[in-house]
């Protein structure tokens, strides 16, 4: 929790950095994300945006610290992250594309072990902000639209019943009307109390469900400021290209 | 009362090539079992790898994971089986399940270090422990006789019951096949199956949903090894003689074939797979001195034509509300 902040840090990440092989695509950074509060980071392609992500899932070895609720968790192994609400929607969605929606949503459910009601009342929870979902309970993943499918890597997502809900630019590859709809839903959860870190390319719906804002580029962190600070492209190439 | 529509839908759910694929194994069992002789003995052999097909299924197509040395756990059974019975007159169904008990924990020894590797490097480190145990078999002629192999094994029995009729031996290999695949069908729709698929389409997208990997293959390759064990002592009882070459790097080539032409990855593609390719150089018999070239050329044509295994066949005249992941 920093001194500014009135609420505790959910996420909190010092001197993270990452690469790949001799390549540094992540140059040490801070960053944070408060309970309840939904933060975007924005970054042309090859930013390091997504191997920020990584990091953070501990999907990619890294240097840094990484805090969640104060606690210490950069040793912490990944399928361990799971199960302390830690999730994330990878780019290109990461579905089991052979399995149906329903044996993808269970998978979301792994941690839950054989708890059938809590299961079941994920489930419902899904479903009502999905409704396609039970439509296609029984459809192989990989048969779905984009749009179903970017649904379904959400749906499986909140099945992990997560604190903190990190995704890899979900609108990516959709028609803006199906991405608006995911951002939307996106929005809805952090009312509910859902802290959300979004990476994304696209800037202006991103931004206003946004509280904060980190922009990234050429992997470094360029600049940490209120959402509503951006006004125009021109603000964002303005970090972009610094 | 069941009506007539019921019963239509139903057999229509299962797919119309599905049914003509069980009508034509009933009609092949039952022409075996009218005409006896070596055809019967094929269906034996057909019934064991599929055993060992089944569990290999575990590891290389519901984990996606790649074995070259699965027949090492066959030998494990297999010896065991013999050495227990013939050498110290232990009960077949015991020295069985003993050998699975050994095969089991040479699993876990072998696994635990080899499984972090993946790909190619797996492959290499599994093909190296076929090696290792066919030579060991060939070497330590004080356990295992050598080339010599072992003669006179019991065939597998409970108390005064022994299963010495060709015919019944048949039908106790069948059996023991169907609960196999029972078995695996049961895992495959499990929390613990669908975790091994996950891992068979991304190692790290199933990390992250809170799947601890390594622990997960560990556990296919172990289920394999049992599957691979019961294979090999069903050998030994069933055959009444073992040597290294039956352990040897063909059982690998002829298991690998049955899976592929079975469907890997499928419930029954590994037992529709070894009664296939252990029926198919019967039928191919007849071209003589070109029999060899026939088997390759149907298996090729198998390959191209139904490149996901012919159990896949199974979703022909399947009614279309069906839901889509269930397979045959």
């Amino acid at each position: 929790m920093t001194a500014d902040s009135p609420l505790p840090a959910l996420i909190e990440v010092n001197g993270l950095s990452a690469s790949y092989g001799h390549v540094a695509a992540l140059k040490p950074l801070d960053l944070r994300v408060e309970e309840g509060e939904f933060v975007t980071v924005l970054g042309p392609n090859g930013a390091g945006k997504t191997t920020l992500l990584r990091a953070m899932s501990r999907l990619i070895a890294s240097d840094g610290k990484i805090k969640f609720k104060g606690q210490d968790i950069t040793a912490v192994p990944t399928h361990r992250l799971a199960k302390l609400g830690i999730i994330m929607v990878q780019e290109g969605r990461g579905l089991f594309g052979e399995m149906t929606v329903q044996e993808n949503l269970l998978l979301g459910a792994y941690g839950l072990g054989g708890s059938k009601d809590e299961v079941e009342r994920r489930f419902e929870q899904v479903f009502r902000l999905f409704p396609k979902l039970r439509e296609r309970a029984g459809q192989v993943a990989a048969s779905m639209s984009g749009g179903e499918q970017q649904m379904l890597a959400v749906g499986r997502a909140l099945m992990a019943g997560p604190k903190l809900l990190m995704l890899d630019e979900p609108s990516l590859g959709l028609a803006p009307m199906v991405a608006a709809g995911i951002l939307d839903t996106l929005g809805e959860l952090n009312r509910g109390g859902l802290g959300i870190l979004l990476v994304e390319q696209k800037a202006p719906q991103a931004l206003k469900l946004a509280r904060r804002v980190y922009i990234l580029s050429s992997g470094y962190l360029r600049a940490e400021l209120p959402a509503q600070d951006i006004k125009s492209h021109h603000d964002l190439a303005r970090y972009y290209f610094h | 009362m069941t009506s007539r529509a019921t019963i239509s839908t139903k057999l229509g759910d299962y797919g119309y090539f599905a049914i003509a694929l069980a009508v034509a194994i009933a009609l092949l069992f039952a022409w075996v079992f009218i005409k006896g002789g070596y055809l019967l003995t094929v269906l034996q052999l057909a019934m064991i790898y599929g055993v060992f097909c089944v569990g290999l299924n575990f590891f290389m197509g519901y984990t996606g994971q790649a074995s070259f040395g699965q027949n090492a756990f066959a030998a494990i059974g297999g010896y065991g089986s013999a050495i227990l019975t013939v050498q110290y007159g232990w009960e077949p169904i015991l020295a069985l399940v003993v050998s699975m008990a050994v095969a089991g924990v040479a699993a876990v020894v072998v696994g635990y270090p080899t499984l972090r590797l993946r790909g190619h490097y797996l492959a290499m480190a599994t093909f190296a422990l076929g090696l290792i145990t066919y030579d060991v078999s060939v070497q330590w002629t004080d356990l295992t006789q050598g080339y010599m192999g072992y003669s006179g094994i019991p065939p597998l029995g409970i108390g005064p019951f022994t299963v010495e009729d060709e015919k019944l031996k048949l039908i106790c290999l069948a059996i023991i096949l169907v609960f196999g695949v029972w078995l695996s069908s049961r895992l495959r729709h499990s929390r613990f199956g669908r975790a091994l698929r996950a891992i068979s389409s991304t190692e790290l997208g199933a990390a992250a949903l809170g799947i601890r990997v390594p622990r997960y293959k560990l556990l296919a390759f172990i289920i394999a090894a049992l599957y691979a064990s019961v294979a090999g002592s069903l050998f030994a009882h069933t055959v009444g003689f073992i040597s290294p070459e039956v352990f040897g790097l063909q059982m690998v080539v002829v298991t690998f074939t049955m899976l592929y032409v079975g469907g890997i990855g499928t419930v029954l593609g590994p037992a529709i797979g070894a009664v296939i390719a252990s029926l198919l150089p019967e039928v191919v018999r007849s071209t003589g001195r070109f029999q060899d070239i026939a088997y390759a050329a149907v298996l090729i044509l198998m390959l191209i034509f139904v490149p996901k295994g012919l159990s896949t066949l199974g979703s022909i005249g399947r009614r279309r509300a069906v839901k889509a992941g269930a397979e045959g």
